[in-house]
């Protein structure tokens, strides 16, 4: 499947089996092709970016991943399973999780809702239980408190728990909704601009903290981002998209030397425009 | 030739459907409210009609007071309730827009009481004879006039620089605003279009079932409502085809001795439409953008 | 630091003497000669709105949808429970409580039908459709006059509802929805209504919750009409039409979409004032759609917006204020730790 003059995993990993693999996954709306002929293999614990100028079709392909759009073509894999008859909560359950370019909170609720929302499937209590309040409502409420409280410690947010998520600034709704997507316990986590609106500093903390994710959870990141520092800063692929088309794969050194990418970019002929 | 006779009879309710139906679809194709109350503006013409008729005006009189009074009333209708919800979610729009069908009928309920009133609507009385099937004036007024309404509105809406306006703020509202398009106004004329429409609506609906009750157009306004959606709702033609479909439904059921079946029947097809074809026939699909 | 905070037993007591006082004082009430006759039915009829806006809260206030069609789970609970009470093959002990479950049963079989494939559609479409088969019920009952009475009614039901069953199936559904709303499934019916598609994301089943929320509560409703048949011994179709969805409607509106408290409050007080004042029940329809409409333009959550009332909050409130001092002092010792 993968073209071995492009690597695109860096060699470390090309004895692991992928966590993500897409074969020619394609989309039409109406006749219009958005995107086409994708293909990406991502190892696990790789931290890969998409990027692509405005309108390239990158959340489309989030979207394809997450099967909020049914793909027209091609296949994907979830460490090694395929997704085909899979649904959102299929593919969530299967192993991905993800942010949202607008964010998407439960706003009306609590910051500690909003991710035990993402523990669901980690408790097991069923609607008995809940109603007659049996030990197993208890147990598994008090742990998955616990836990989620665990995980707003990544970004030190536990003591804002019982804010509403809605009343939080911008900033900490982005890492919130990063912390209910990793509260799903996936084995790739796809971050749609998580530093959209943040500044240089925000940015770097990110850069950190993406990179204390990654180990500490030892899962993939795939992430679309337009601050070219932050991608070239802590992704090890990278794959650049246009009109719905991988134009270039790569790590982020051969990418900045892609001539495609380079007039993909700075529009076609650029480049002789200057010379005259 | 009673096949001839039940399709005419078929007809006119239709075209009355139709005429009401148009007035849903337009409102919801422009800012995606469902305006429950406009079945109940159908009843207050109904009652313009009675006190017109009343005082001794001259018919055509009555006709222009009944059809301006419907269109007063949706405007002010949506200036003081539907204005200030233009940003507020849907599910708010919703309830007021029932709560404005209550406010009405029991309003109506409250100055006339829930006793029917008669009302007769003065129209040429007699028939003609067509290929052995008796013609009722009535009917082929109806039918005239309905069409001839149908026709009007295609003109200002395909024609006009308002109706240009109004196809421009269904297609993407905001950016209308930004073309320099005054919303409100547009808005504002789409609502009193419909009611229009549907006063004359409620001239011919009174010329068929001449009994006004505060709760008539209750019943009326839901089959409309399941006409435009039929169609497809937002879509004008939709909202035609569904309000003679509708018409021809219930017709039918009526003739083969289902009477008390009608509106089971029709509800029976708002059910299937909205399952199988959501959108109705002529209707588009909305995506939502993630 | 830790606040004071009220231990899970503790609440529970707290909440079960609650319920018992209330049960024994209007039991007194309504057993003694304190309260005439009318006054005692007021009671009982705010006991069953309270179920029918408590169980449409939980489809329209926590769920986010709009159904239309409450009436008709209503009318399948009241037929379904008068059909049985009128056999009278059990015991009369017996007959309520197994008339009353099958209603909430019947009820949910229908709320099964109908929520599988209405719950597919939205907003709008999602309330058009449950209207339609809201209405579509009260046609059936009205055209199966062997079984239901047809448009005549049908009339000697026993009169079960009396305000001890009224009162517990009150609290039953109060507590079960209190208890589904604190758990993983309250939340993930609480999570749609923000945001469906991130809640899909999160790997939780929406259609699975949103068939549940309809179905618990098109079964409380369906009890809540089977009480309403034992109060008035007589059911005509005509009971059940749109009117009285939107009655419950305007309860669940008024008192704030989303607050299980707001329900009871609106059943309370919409209930009772017309039948208090008798005078004024000429203008009430038209005094509730003006509220209906100037509460959604002004305060679209309702009078009591989203907040829930609990005792225990109230002591913990209380409890904190009277320990905050020793709080601080543990607070400032902290800081002081840091420091060094």
């Amino acid at each position: 499947m993968r073209d071995p003059k492009k690597p695109f995993i860096p060699e470390r990993d090309l004895d692991k089996s992928p966590v993500l693999e897409c074969v020619e996954l394609g989309i039409d709306f109406g006749g219009l092709t958005a995107v086409d002929d994708f293909n990406i293999t991502i190892a696990p614990t790789e931290i890969c970016g998409l990027i692509g100028p405005n309108g390239a079709g990158k959340t489309t392909i989030f979207n394809l991943l997450t099967k909020v759009y049914q793909p027209s073509r091609g296949s994907m894999y979830l460490e090694g399973k395929d997704t085909k008859n899979m649904n959102t909560i299929g593919v969530n359950k299967a192993g991905i999780a993800r942010t949202f370019q607008n964010i998407r909170l439960f706003n009306r609720m609590t910051v500690l809702e909003n991710v035990l929302v993402g523990l669901h499937n980690e408790m097991d209590y069923k609607l008995f239980g809940t109603i007659f309040r049996l030990p197993s409502y208890w147990r598994a409420e008090r742990i998955a408190r616990e836990r989620a409280l665990e995980y707003l410690s990544i970004f030190d947010m536990q003591d804002m728990a019982d804010y509403k998520a809605g009343s939080l600034p911008y900033g900490s709704q982005r890492r919130l909704e990063i912390v209910r997507a990793l509260a799903t316990n996936p084995a790739i986590l796809l971050l749609d601009e998580p530093a959209a609106g943040m500044n240089s500093s925000e940015t770097e903390e990110l850069m950190e903290n993406i990179r204390k994710i990654r180990d500490m959870f030892n899962i993939a990141i795939f992430l679309i981002e337009h601050d070219m520092k932050l991608v070239m800063g802590i992704c090890e692929g990278v794959a650049v998209l246009n009109y719905g088309k991988l134009i270039a794969k790569g790590t982020p050194e051969d990418i900045q030397n892609d001539p495609q990418v380079i007039e993909a970019y700075l529009g076609t002929g650029g480049g002789e425009r200057e010379n005259a | 030739m009673l096949i001839l006779d039940q399709l005419i009879n078929a007809l006119q309710l239709g075209s009355i459907y139709a005429l009401v139906a148009l007035g849903y679809s337009m409102v919801y194709g422009i800012i995606k409210l469902l305006n429950f109350a406009h079945g109940d503006v159908i009843m207050v013409g109904g009652y313009i009609a009675i006190f017109s008729l009343a005082a001794g005006h001259h018919p055509a009189l009555a006709f222009f007071l009944i059809v301006f009074g419907c269109t007063l009333l949706a405007v002010v209708m949506e200036k003081l309730a539907y204005t200030p919800l233009r940003t507020a979610p849907r599910i708010s729009v919703l309830i007021t827009a029932i709560g404005i069908s209550i406010l009405l009928q029991n309003l109506a309920q409250f100055f006339f009481e829930a006793r029917p009133l008669p009302l007769h609507i003065p129209l040429p009385t007699g028939s003609i004879n067509i290929a052995g099937t008796t013609l009722a004036y009535t009917m082929i007024i109806t039918i005239m006039a309905s069409v001839l309404s149908m026709l009007a509105l295609n003109f200002v809406v395909s024609r006009t620089r308002l109706g240009k306006a109004m196809r421009a703020v269904s297609e993407d509202g905001e950016a209308a605003q930004l073309m320099g398009i005054n919303v409100n106004n547009v808005v504002t004329f789409t609502f009193a279009v419909g009611a229009a429409l549907a006063g004359i609506g409620a001239i011919l609906y009174f010329v068929r079932f001449p009994v006004v009750t505060p709760t008539v157009g209750a019943m009326l306004g839901l089959k409309a409502f399941i006409a435009a959606v039929l169609g497809g709702i937002g879509s004008i033609p939709g909202a035609m085809f569904g309000g003679f479909a509708i018409g021809i439904l219930e017709v039918l059921v009526t003739a083969a001795g289902f009477s008390r079946w009608t509106d089971g029947a029709v509800f029976l097809v708002l059910i299937i439409v909205l399952l199988v074809r959501p959108t109705g026939l002529m209707g588009r699909k909305i995506v939502e953008k993630v | 630091m830790k606040q004071f905070s009220l231990r899970m037993p503790v609440r529970y007591l707290i909440n079960a003497c609650l319920i018992i006082a209330f049960l024994i004082i209007g039991n007194i009430i309504t057993q003694g000669e304190l309260l005439s006759r009318a006054q005692n039915n007021i009671i009982i009829q705010v006991g069953f709105f309270i179920i029918l806006a408590v169980s449409l809260n939980l489809s329209a206030g926590y769920l986010g949808q709009l159904p239309l069609g409450h009436a008709g789970f209503m009318a399948v609970g009241a037929y379904t429970g008068a059909i049985f009470w009128r056999m009278g093959v059990l015991p009369d002990g017996a007959s309520v409580v197994v008339g009353l479950i099958l209603a909430g049963l019947a009820a949910a079989v229908f709320g099964i039908i109908i929520g599988i494939p209405a719950l597919r559609l939205k907003g709008d479409y999602l309330a058009i459709i449950t209207l339609g088969f809201g209405e579509m019920i009260r046609v059936l009952i009205n055209n199966l006059p062997s079984i239901t009475g047809g448009a005549q009614g049908l009339a000697q039901i026993p009169r079960h509802s009396t305000f001890l069953v009224v009162y517990i199936c009150m609290v039953v559904c109060c507590l079960v929805i209190h208890f589904i709303m604190k758990s993983r499934h309250g939340r993930a019916i609480l999570s749609i209504r923000d945001n469906e598609i991130a809640t899909e994301s999160c790997g939780v089943n929406t259609t699975y919750y949103k068939v549940m929320a309809f179905v618990v509560s098109a079964f409380f409703a369906g009890i809540a009409g089977a009480l309403y048949a034992g109060f008035l011994g007589i059911l005509v179709p005509s009971d059940f039409d749109f009117m009285m969805s939107i009655n419950i409607l305007m309860i669940v509106v008024l008192g704030g979409m989303g607050s299980m408290l707001g329900s009871i409050v609106g059943a309370i007080v919409l209930t009772s004032m017309p039948l208090l004042m008798v005078d004024l029940a000429r203008y009430r329809m038209i005094v509730y759609a003006l509220l209906l409409i100037i509460v959604m333009i002004f305060k679209p959550s309702g009078l009591m917006g989203t907040y829930d009332f609990s005792l225990s909050a109230i002591i913990e409130k209380i409890g904190r204020r009277f320990s905050s001092g020793k709080v601080e002092k543990e607070k400032a010792q902290k800081g002081g730790d840091g420091n060094a």
